[in-house]
């Protein structure tokens, strides 16, 4: 997994809806809309960067370009893990910003059809549900489909100033 | 000019050259001022104004034309009469007051608004003035000169004959294969309204047919005008016009006008964009002679090229310094690698000197401020520039103007008093104002300095207390301290409110803008004698000699010229003062210590001081001293941003890549420094 996977280059952008990139944490598994994502990367080494919150693990070299990155597994406060030669940075794009995702395994891609997607459950008080944008069915499995915007939304970041 | 040729490369150099010619223009006119008088500038100020006129002209800005024309005349009547008595001070404000209003057309013209200014009021003040001259300076009839009148002056350099108005009739041929002999002819139909008036020619639309490029080529270009010029002075203006093969020109008779189907030419109308390239050829054959040694090159492609000896700075760290080589006997390699390093520092070099620019040219804007505000105020201030040729970072000094300014226009506001008030004080009426650029480590000091009546402790004291800034009035801080309140927003002492200055805005802003680029500001002040504000900015922000230090598993890089000495801790005395703050003796002097490991809340680091090493470093005068596990070796680095989602993390000013790839973070140091409190002791 050291070699980047490279994903579809934006512009196909028709081809690119309806599709998802899905990766487990735990025993969970995720998907992320493939137009965020730039490119899959094996781990790198992290330079820690000081008074940042537990989850924003630091910065990475990624070709000359300096990414932070997140561990997912700490944004949505599940235990951490160590990290192994299974696990790997998908480098999103969101908003302009290039971020990178730590996750313990990349799984594949998935088109979900339009009907098989739902709406999460309204639970009052879960943390982790303001980062599920919906749920999608696949045969018997669920998916949960992330929001791309909620992962690094600027509540969470004002929070950093207080530190 | 409409908005559709914002983009054009012509109009970019039309506006770099006359924003040029601009600044060339008040430079000689607050030169001569100081000189005591125009005189010597006369010549100049005509070639700077004939520049700016000819070429708005040719990008049909008429109102910039027309001003500058009426100019132009004023200065050819000084050159050619040399009349006795000149208002030089008023022909000053004139000429300067035209200078803003052609900026800030310019401006209007660059952010795609219509240049529609209308400069009839300045014209007409300045043809006054010229009649006046005339009326006292020599024995010219001072009878209402009509500006075809005076525009004849300087086509033929002859004295004005006092001739009527002729009818010509000419019919012009341009060289085979010089291409696009309609935009020519039009061209010469726009130079030729400088003195002709009435002109027809044939055939009629000339630039919305390209058709017509082959009929002029066939047939000739027929020109129908009137003027009050002879044939003479009109057959040697054909004779310049470029690309001419030939030319047949008489006078018509006046009973026998052209046809009244061929229109006359529209030249307020909007220009399709084909007449736009063969202008500014028109403009550079006639300028580049004196500016072949230079080229002006676009500032983006510098800071692309700035990126890209960047990366071959990492690069070539990254393949000398590869890990992968350690320990190997590689001689040749080495050899080689040497060579590829020195030849990477030396591009590195003349890339950074490339960029830099010398300070002059912001230093002498501040002088027309100056100037204004003394009329304006009252104030005797005398602007002394030294240092000028110092030189910095071109993204520097579009960051350094406008606080510039201000510091200036707060200096002669605030700082200086009045005349009256000075002598009273016992100090000479005029004010002395001093803008010193220089060079200081890595850094340049631009030092602005007034011996006006300097800051009142007291006074910003009770108002930083006023305004919450500080608890009660706390004789323990420091005069710099208390001046450096002033930089907070909002903060004025003034009571009054002036044109200039005195809302409290400002300082804060010039205090954000140099932050931005880098740089702090420190002020000194005494009483009643003088103000020192200095600016401190490093020399460039893109590439740092740095010195890599390890902490725990972490790499930091220091900015070498921040370090003062690194040393081994081994019978030194630390101690801890009431507050915990731990201390070391040195040489008879006492500095803070601080533990990187406990500051970044780092695991397995060294904590026994003499495991470590010390590398103090100095910042706006404090010197601190900074434990880290070990130093790993000096190394060029390219300092980049940290990614936005980060945000402004304190004590940290970048980070920059290394040699095996990895990222190390550039520490902040007079953050660091800063945040340690007031520092030495002893």
């Amino acid at each position: 997994m050291a070699e980047a996977l490279e994903v579809f280059p934006d512009s196909e952008e028709d081809t690119l809806s309806g599709k998802y990139l899905t990766f487990s944490l735990g025993s969970e598994v995720y998907g992320i809309e493939i137009r965020y994502v730039t490119e899959i990367i094996g781990m790198h080494t992290i330079t820690e960067v000081p008074d940042l919150p537990e989850h924003v693990r630091g910065i990475i070299n990624l070709r000359g370009r300096i990414i932070p990155v997140i561990d997912v597994r700490l944004r949505f406060r599940k235990p951490p893990r160590e990290y192994n030669d299974r696990t790997c940075i998908i480098v999103v794009d969101i908003k302009g910003m290039a971020i990178g995702l730590i996750v313990d395994t990349v799984a594949e891609v998935l088109a979900i059809a339009e009907q098989d997607i739902v709406c999460p459950p309204q639970v009052n008080g879960a943390y982790q549900q303001r980062f599920i944008k919906s749920i999608g069915k696949v045969g018997d499995d669920i998916k949960l489909i992330l929001d791309s915007d909620q992962l690094l939304s600027d509540g969470e970041m004002a929070g950093l100033d207080g530190f | 000019m409409t908005g559709g040729n914002n983009n054009s490369p012509v109009l970019g150099l039309f506006v770099f050259e006359t924003n040029q010619l601009l600044e060339q223009l008040e430079r000689i006119i607050l030169d001569g001022e100081k000189a005591g008088g125009l005189a010597a500038a006369i010549n100049e100020v005509f070639r700077v104004m004939h520049t700016i006129k000819g070429s708005a002209a040719m990008m049909l800005l008429d109102n910039i034309a027309e001003l500058a024309h009426a100019l132009e005349d004023v200065f050819y009547y000084l050159r050619e009469e040399q009349p006795g008595e000149v208002d030089y001070s008023s022909l000053a404000d004139m000429v300067l007051s035209a200078a803003d209003f052609i900026r800030n057309e310019i401006a209007k013209l660059e952010n795609g608004d219509n240049p529609n200014g209308d400069p009839a009021e300045m014209i007409g003040s300045i043809r006054c003035f010229l009649q006046a001259l005339k009326g006292c300076g020599s024995d010219q009839p001072c009878a209402a000169a009509p500006s075809v009148h005076a525009v004849q002056y300087y086509i033929g350099a002859k004295k004005p004959e006092k001739a009527g108005v002729n009818t010509y009739e000419a019919c012009i041929f341009f060289d085979e294969d010089c291409g696009m002999e309609n935009v020519r002819a039009f061209m010469l139909v726009h130079e030729l309204k400088e003195f002709a008036e009435d002109i027809r020619y044939l055939p009629p639309d000339v630039l919305d047919n390209d058709d017509n490029a082959e009929a002029i080529r066939r047939e000739g270009f027929r020109l129908y005008f009137s003027s009050r010029n002879t044939l003479e002075e009109i057959r040697e203006f054909l004779d310049r016009t470029m690309f001419l093969k030939s030319f047949e020109i008489q006078p018509a008779g006046a009973g026998q006008p052209p046809a009244a189907k061929k229109r006359t030419i529209d030249l307020e109308g909007p220009v399709p964009e084909a007449s736009a390239p063969t202008a500014a050829q028109g403009t550079d054959g006639t300028q580049a002679v004196g500016k072949q040694n230079f080229i002006s090159v676009n500032v983006g492609k510098m800071d692309l090229l700035m990126d890209l000896v960047g990366e071959l700075v990492i690069a070539e760290a990254m393949v000398s310094q590869n890990p992968e080589l350690r320990g190997l006997p590689l001689d040749g390699f080495y050899k080689a690698a040497r060579q590829l390093r020195k030849i990477t520092d030396e591009l590195q070099d003349v890339v950074m000197s490339i960029r830099m620019v010398p300070l002059a040219a912001t230093f002498h804007k501040t002088s027309r401020i100056v100037r204004d505000m003394n009329k304006k105020l009252n104030k005797q201030a005398e602007l002394e520039i030294v240092g000028g040729e110092t030189e910095v970072d071109k993204n520097i000094i579009e960051h350094l103007s406008d606080p510039l300014m201000h510091l200036i226009r707060n200096a002669v506001d605030h700082g200086i008093e009045s005349p009256g008030e000075r002598e009273q004080a016992g100090k000479p009426p005029a004010g002395k104002l001093r803008l010193e650029a220089k060079n200081a480590g890595g850094e340049v000091w631009i030092m602005v300095q007034d011996d006006g009546r300097g800051l009142d402790r007291e006074k910003i004291l009770a108002k930083a207390v006023e305004r919450g800034l500080t608890q009660g009035i706390d004789n323990s801080l420091t005069d710099k301290e208390v001046y450096s309140f002033i930089l907070h927003p909002g903060f004025s002492t003034k009571e009054t409110v002036t044109e200039f200055s005195g809302r409290g805005v400002g300082m804060d802003v010039v205090a954000q803008n140099i932050e931005k680029i880098g740089g702090s500001i420190h002020i000194d002040s005494s009483l009643g004698c003088q103000t020192t504000i200095t600016i401190r900015i490093p020399l460039t922000l893109a590439i740092i000699d740095g010195m890599n230090i390890r902490v725990g598993r972490n790499i930091y890089t220091i900015p070498i010229n921040s370090i003062r000495e690194s040393f081994r801790i081994s019978g030194h005395r630390t101690f801890r003062d009431t507050g915990g703050a731990e201390m070391i003796m040195l040489r008879g002097e006492c500095y803070p210590i601080l533990r990187l490991y406990e500051r970044y809340r780092i695991q397995v680091a060294a904590e026994d001081l003499p495991d470590g090493i010390m590398v103090m470093i100095e910042a706006d005068d404090k010197k601190i001293c900074l434990f880290a596990d070990a130093l790993l070796g000096q190394q060029q680095v390219v300092v980049k941003a940290l990614p936005k989602y980060l945000k402004k993390t304190q004590g940290i000013a970048g980070c920059t890549l290394l040699g095996d790839g990895s990222v190390s973070l550039i520490l902040d140091v007079s953050g660091l420094v800063g945040g340690m409190g007031s520092g030495c002791c002893s």
